[in-house]
Order: C-alpha cells, then structure tokens, then sequence
C-alpha cells in the first residue's frame, strides 16, 4: 500500500451562471485583460490517501466524489492523482 | 401532537421554530442530529441555520447525520417532512426533493422580507392557504438559487411540484422579484407524494404581526389535526 497526493477538481457544470467567475471576470475586464472571454471559479481539494494501485485510487475519489464530495445534479468533477508521497 | 425539530451543529432556527410551534398548540421537541430515534413523532421539521458551518455545500455533510436514515424511512413511509432554509437545502442534499442549490446570483448574503405567492396547495403543510394568495415572510440565506435542469423543470411544473414562487406585491412573477436567481422564481417545492416540503423563506419568524408578518403561522397551524 502507498499513499498518494489526489487532486479533486470541482466546477459548476457548463451554462449554470457562475456569479463568483463573472465578478472576477469583470474585474480582470476593468483591470485591462479584455482577452480574458469568460472565468469559471471552482473547488480544489487535495486528499491524502492510500490505496494499492493509481487506479485503486481514482475509483475510491470517484465513488465519494458521486455520493457526497461533488453534487451531481449542479457539479462536475475530475480527478488528478498527482504522486506518491509515501 | 408531538413535532420533531431536528439540530445539527450550527441549527440556529431552531428555537423560533420550536415557538411557532407552541404558538398554536403543538408540542415540539428537539432531536438531536445523532440520535437514531424519531421517538414517534407525528411530523418532523428541519429547521434553518448553518450545518456543518455550510462546509463543501450547504446541508452536504448535515445529510450523513444519523438521524438523516431514520428521517428518510419516515418520508418514504408518508411521514410529514417540512424543511426550512438550511432544512431545504439538506432535503435536496438528501434527495427527498428534486434539484439543487446554488449560492444567490447576488453573490451575497440577502435578508429581507418577500412575497410569495401560492401555486398549488395539494400539499398538508398548504391546506390552510388558497391557490393565489400572497404571503410575506423574511428570506436570510446565501445559497438559495434553486436549480433543476430544463427538463426536470418542465416535469417538476407539470406535476404541480412547485409550490411557492418568488413574487411581486401584488403577485408579479417576474424576473425582478427574484432575490437569488431560482430558476422560475421557485421559493418552496414538495416531493410527488406531497409529504416532503421545502422552502427558502422563513414562516416561522413570519407568526405574529409584531414581526411584521404573521403569513407562516398557517403552516404551523396545518400541522394541527
């Protein structure tokens, strides 16, 4: 068994209007980025976590991801296993 | 008759509920949110407040209590279920009720008085309001931009789901009535059984006229036989 660094990505899905990502958008607006077209702001969490195998390890983020950490009817989320820390 | 008002770490409506209660003559008692008894109460009540702070999303970690099961089995069995607020967004979180919540368009916290209007009233908790009627009652949230998908929308409509909308004075349904973005204007939902209720506004600090509305003391009242 190793332990291993995952990152949780956590963003409102696509067409649910994002307040927080359009005040900052605006405000990069007034700052001058007008390049900058649209921002979405989300969640990142990073869990600490043991499992035997890189795919052990997503399928574990993944069901708690579906049943409590992401809310399926407004949030997508994606996985990053990023290393083994131990 | 004995109502249920469960309390989660960070409840905070908890007692203005309780004195709701009392004020028509019902016997309310707290249920702490780890107990695993119902202790036969005839109808059960999630108040507003904060859960769990809100972490993650609101009502996300209060819907893993362990009273939460005992609840859900008591819904599921036709067992009155009202959920206020905080209490709202733990029904969703539950599934007990359709859809989600999103914080306000605003972006921020809004306390102030409503209208509501009253679409349908095929419901327990409603059979004391006609079809139509406006009411006023605080709203005090953040997240409270109620959201389905377009096609659960449409279902949720069809089915007389929705119950109350966000509404003018003289009831206006239109966008600039809508305090937090819900999508058509939706302030309060019940389930296809119509024993599972939940609502954003506030009825229980909407009882006597010194509080400026004394709208919601009908709700309590329903609870009455």
């Amino acid at each position: 068994m190793s332990k291993w660094w995952v990152k949780l990505e956590i963003f409102l899905k696509d067409g649910i209007l994002d307040p927080q990502g359009k005040a900052i958008n605006s405000a990069l607006h007034s700052l001058g980025f007008e390049e900058v077209e649209e921002v979405r702001m989300g969640k990142i969490l990073r869990l600490k976590i043991e499992g035997e195998t890189e795919e052990d390890i997503r399928d574990k983020v993944r069901k708690m991801s579906e049943i409590f950490l992401a809310n399926p009817v407004t949030e997508n989320f994606e996985i990053r296993v990023e290393k083994i820390c131990e | 008759m004995r109502i249920g008002i469960v309390v989660f770490p960070g409840t905070n409506c908890d007692y203005d509920t309780f004195w709701a209660l009392k004020l028509v003559g019902l016997d309310p008692v707290f249920l702490w949110h780890k107990d695993t008894n119902l202790i036969n109460v005839s109808a059960v009540i999630l108040p507003g407040g904060f859960s769990y702070g809100d972490y993650l999303r609101a009502g996300a970690i209060a819907r893993f209590s362990p009273l939460i099961d005992k609840i859900f089995d008591f819904a599921e069995k036709g067992g009155l279920v009202l959920g206020i607020c905080n209490g709202f967004q733990i029904l969703l979180e539950m599934g007990l009720l359709p859809g989600a919540m999103l914080p306000n368009n605003t972006n921020t916290f809004i306390c102030k008085q409503v209208y509501l209007k009253v679409e349908n009233n095929d419901t327990p908790f409603l059979r004391k309001y006609s079809i139509g009627e406006i009411l006023k009652m605080p709203i005090a949230h953040k997240e409270g931009r109620y959201y389905v998908s377009d096609s659960e929308l449409v279902k949720l409509e069809n089915k007389k789901q929705v119950v109350l909308r966000y509404v003018g004075p003289n009831g206006e349904i239109d966008s600039k009535f809508n305090p937090n973005g819900s999508v058509n204007n939706i302030a309060g939902v019940v389930n296809e059984k119509r024993n599972v209720m939940g609502l954003m506004p506030h009825p229980e600090r909407a009882v006597e006229k010194l509080l400026g509305s004394d709208s919601g003391i009908r709700l309590f009242l329903s609870f009455l036989n």
